[in-house]
């Protein structure tokens, strides 16, 4: 026994001191990993703005954080899959279709990915996309608005992980189930046994059209796949445009415990699905039309409304039937990112369990493709030979490589989750040249641009998933975290810390210049469509519509018309639809009542809002405005009066009306 | 049951039967503007001093219902047509105390007026409400201009 116990220490002993020797000498004290120049560097003086906006998705919080690069500065939070009751953003009558799903309302999703809008490659600082992780959907946010103007779910897909990835101009955006799951002929998910998975489950990948003028989503074609999961993918560039790039998992198709049993195979895949020749054969009327119920939302900046249809169908290929849209590329050990360098010649493939990041070349897989050097098929597709398709491999780059971006000048970063580092590597030569420590267990890494063909280069930005003794102490539970790397000479230098709100995944930056102008200031009050909208004092007023009862109210530096309202009785419905008519930037006016089983909201200069109220008490109850517009805010309030079923006072309504007593 | 061709074959061939409902709400959309075009269509005549302007008799009418529009529309809510003070100071009067030039800077330019000229400064210590610059082009600025003389008795 005790022999025992000292042979173990002398084992963890030798562990330790072989981990430090592979790991590299890491600093002791954090803080000296950081350049003397380095608040220099990040300070951006008040009232001067920073160079790029910083979309950085929330993961587990349902939404997009947009930050200021460099300073980190939190500038908005972008409320998307989630409700957030600040805004009002899925609690407004005008809201609360933007999630509606094929379940009904959904309330909170994960947010993984961000995908900006390319145009050859590069941003053109139209649209950003995010991924809806647990109930599939895409969502699109609008830069002109900062808004998300539109959903789609997507049909036939359990856990939109690979995705909102786009390709080269824009043209789909790409969403590849987690989950294997079962499918059957209507599309449903039906009852079965949950070990008949080899049997019943299903993958299926989705290529989602997108409009080039009005960003406008719809369902392009789906590939029905075995029920093996698709983890991350890139669209590609330049030579390699017509494809796209998935990394798989499980390709044991194990439906227990796959933290084992979707590790027992050596290698898994990075698929290749040429888009393109897809496109062609769903014209060529390939597809199958496939039953399945999915809900698409989009808002309307001149309704003020979101108006939410159930589609019923999508089109679906069998690549196993069509041979030549699908290529496997083996990559071991349960590949997670799958990214595409700048010139799109080269996808680099993180197995998160391999020793080494293979990096495989396009050219070489077409000619491989060409010749036919394949390594027999996995259910039915091609298996490509793997040092046929082998550019070469990232020896050592760390352990737990994740994910790769890259800069301008022909290096590539890959985040390393289990030894917390960014190793910088050449992707010609494949040679770590340089690697820095993270603080602590990095996920995602984002270069700005470095998933473009022109990427703006300057920084790395690291979202880590842990920062333990990084900030102040707030309980059990500690904030993420983003680090900033400066990566312009030769060794990275880490210039900043900065708390992330929710989770941070994958994030994108873009030169400030790209997007700044495009701001929406304010929506035209003569434009404004919504059906309740009061345009003007003189058009606000109650009606009743049996039990519903509509308020056409208006809001203003600092008071609401009407503001005094009698004659709603106890079981009716109050709908406040309020209009503000400030035509400013930067002028919103909040709305709340007491008591209401709901949240406030915050209409925008020229926007008509709508929030329900079903009284619950007799009496008189006070509203007023949540957002502080003038030195008068305080004064911004008015009372509703409810009075038991059954009684006849009549609806009347006014604002600064005196009693008749003192009037005369 | 679900094997691969049974899949495939069972897969339900229907046409493309659109609802036209749903079109209809596509097509709508689709006309609406986007945010980005919403953005580029916002006036900013916000920073250009108006220095002079020409006042014609007798009142030009076209503009004087315009301005009413515009009134009711971005002004009521602060002013009134007598001299009773709202938010801002009734209207009644206000062409014979101020200068047309000042006028029309206080709507196209209230920023500038409230940052320097000592009038509309005294104005807001009385009113402690800054004036909302109502985003208003310089032709709807004239409009209404020649709507406060119609209410000050001009014909
Ligand atoms: C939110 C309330 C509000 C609205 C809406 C508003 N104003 Fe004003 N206005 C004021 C206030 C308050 C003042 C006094 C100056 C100050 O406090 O900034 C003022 C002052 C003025 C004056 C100077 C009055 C005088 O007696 O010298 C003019 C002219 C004027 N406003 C025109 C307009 C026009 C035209 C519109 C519509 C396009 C408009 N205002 C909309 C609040 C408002
Ligand atoms: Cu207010």
């Amino acid at each position: 026994m005790k022999t025992k116990l000292f042979s173990l220490q002398i084992f963890v002993g030798l562990l330790i001191i072989v981990l430090t020797l592979a790991l590299g000498c890491k600093p002791q004290n954090p803080s000296t990993a950081v350049i003397g120049d380095a608040a220099q560097k990040v300070y951006v003086a008040p009232g001067q703005y920073d160079e790029f906006y910083n979309l950085v998705s929330g993961g587990f919080n349902g939404q997009v954080s947009v930050y200021g690069l460099p300073s980190g500065r939190l500038l908005k939070i972008i409320p998307v899959f989630s409700q957030f009751p600040e805004s009002g953003w899925g609690y407004s009558e005008e809201t609360k279709p933007m999630l509606n799903t094929s379940h009904g309302f959904v309330p909170w999703d994960d947010a993984h990915h961000l995908a900006f809008s390319t145009t050859n490659g590069e941003h053109d600082g139209r649209w950003a996309f995010i991924n809806g992780n647990n109930t599939p959907r895409i969502a699109r946010i609008d830069f002109g608005s900062f808004r998300t103007e539109e959903i789609l779910e997507i049909p036939n897909s359990s856990g939109n992980h690979s995705s909102p990835f786009l390709t080269e101009n824009t043209e789909y955006a790409i969403a590849g189930t987690r989950f294997g799951f079962p499918l059957d002929d209507a599309g449903s998910n039906p009852d079965v046994p949950i070990d008949s998975y080899r049997e019943n489950f299903k993958s299926v990948v989705s290529f989602v059209r997108i409009d080039p003028e009005s960003g406008q989503m719809s369902m392009g074609f789906q590939l029905l796949f075995p029920g093996m999961d698709f983890d991350l993918s890139k669209g590609g560039k330049g030579p390699s445009h017509d494809w796209a790039f998935f990394s798989c998992y499980n390709s044991e198709l194990a439906h227990t415990l796959l933290e084992v049993n979707a590790s027992q195979k050596d290698k898994d895949f990075i698929m290749a699905v040429n888009w393109k020749k897809c496109e062609e054969y769903v014209k060529a009327g390939k597809g199958k039309v496939l039953k399945s119920r999915y809900a698409h939302n989009l808002y309307d900046d001149t309704k003020h409304q979101a108006n939410s249809v159930i589609e019923t169908e999508t089109i679906v290929l069998d690549p196993r039937e069509l041979k030549d849209v699908v290529y496997l590329m083996p990559c071991p050990k349960s590949p997670h990112g799958c990214d595409v360098n700048p010139t799109g010649e080269y996808i680099a493939g993180s197995g998160k369990l391999a020793a080494v990041v293979p990096v495989f070349s396009f050219q070489k897989m077409l000619q491989a493709i060409e010749n036919k050097t394949f390594d027999g098929e996995y259910e039915g597709m091609p298996v490509l030979n793997y040092d046929a398709v082998l550019h070469g491999e990232v020896k050592k780059p760390g352990l737990g490589p994740l994910h790769t971006e890259f800069d301008d000048e022909g290096f590539a970063y890959t985040s390393c989750f289990v030894s917390s580092e960014i190793a910088k590597w050449n992707v010609k030569t494949l040679e770590v040249v340089d690697r820095i420590p993270t603080y602590y267990s990095i996920g995602h890494l984002m270069v700005p641009g470095g998933n473009t063909a022109h990427p703006h280069g300057k920084y790395v930005v690291a979202y880590n998933k842990i920062t333990k003794d990084r900030y102040l102490p707030t309980g059990p539970e500690l904030t993420q975290s983003a680090q900033l790397y400066d990566i312009t000479g030769g060794k990275m230098k880490l210039l900043l810390d900065f708390p992330t709100v929710g989770e941070p995944h994958y994030a994108e930056a873009i030169p400030a210049s790209l997007v700044k102008d495009r701001s929406v200031r304010f929506f035209k009050i003569e434009d404004n469509q919504h059906a309740y909208a009061a345009k003007g004092e003189k058009e606000a007023k109650v009606f009743r519509e049996g039990n519903k009862v509509h308020v056409n109210m208006t809001s203003i530096r600092s008071h609401f018309t009407p503001d005094n309202i009698e004659g709603v009785k106890l079981g009716d419905e109050v709908y406040f639809h309020v209009t503000n008519l400030e035509q400013d930037w930067d002028v919103p006016h909040g709305f709340a009542i007491k008591g209401n089983d709901n949240a406030e909201i915050l209409i925008m200069p020229g926007e008509t809002c709508t929030l329900k109220w079903v009284p619950d008490k007799v009496g008189v109850i006070p509203f007023y405005c949540t957002d502080f517009c003038s030195a008068l805010h305080q004064e911004m309030q008015g009372y509703i009066r409810v009075s038991p079923r059954g009684t006849n006072i009549a609806l009347s309504y006014s604002t600064n009306k005196k009693p008749d007593s003192e009037s005369k | 049951m679900f094997r691969k061709n049974s899949f495939l074959l069972a897969i339900i061939v229907i046409g493309l039967i659109a609802c036209t409902s749903k079109k209809e709400a596509e097509e709508a959309a689709k006309k609406s503007p986007t945010p980005s075009e919403i953005a580029s269509k916002q006036p900013e005549v916000h920073g250009t001093e108006v220095k002079d302007v020409e006042l014609t008799n007798p009142l030009n009418q076209v503009w004087v219902e315009a301005g009413k529009k515009n009134y009711d529309l971005k002004c009521l809510a602060c002013h009134k047509l007598t001299d009773e003070k709202l938010v801002g100071p009734g209207w009644a009067g206000v062409t014979k105390r101020r200068q047309p030039v000042w006028i029309l800077n206080m709507i196209t330019n209230v920023d500038m007026m409230l940052d320097s000229d000592p009038e509309a400064q005294k104005l807001l210590e009385e009113c402690l409400v800054r004036m909302p610059n109502q985003n208003l082009t310089q032709a709807e600025a004239r409009e209404l201009l020649e709507f406060m003389r119609r209410n000050d008795g001009e014909k």
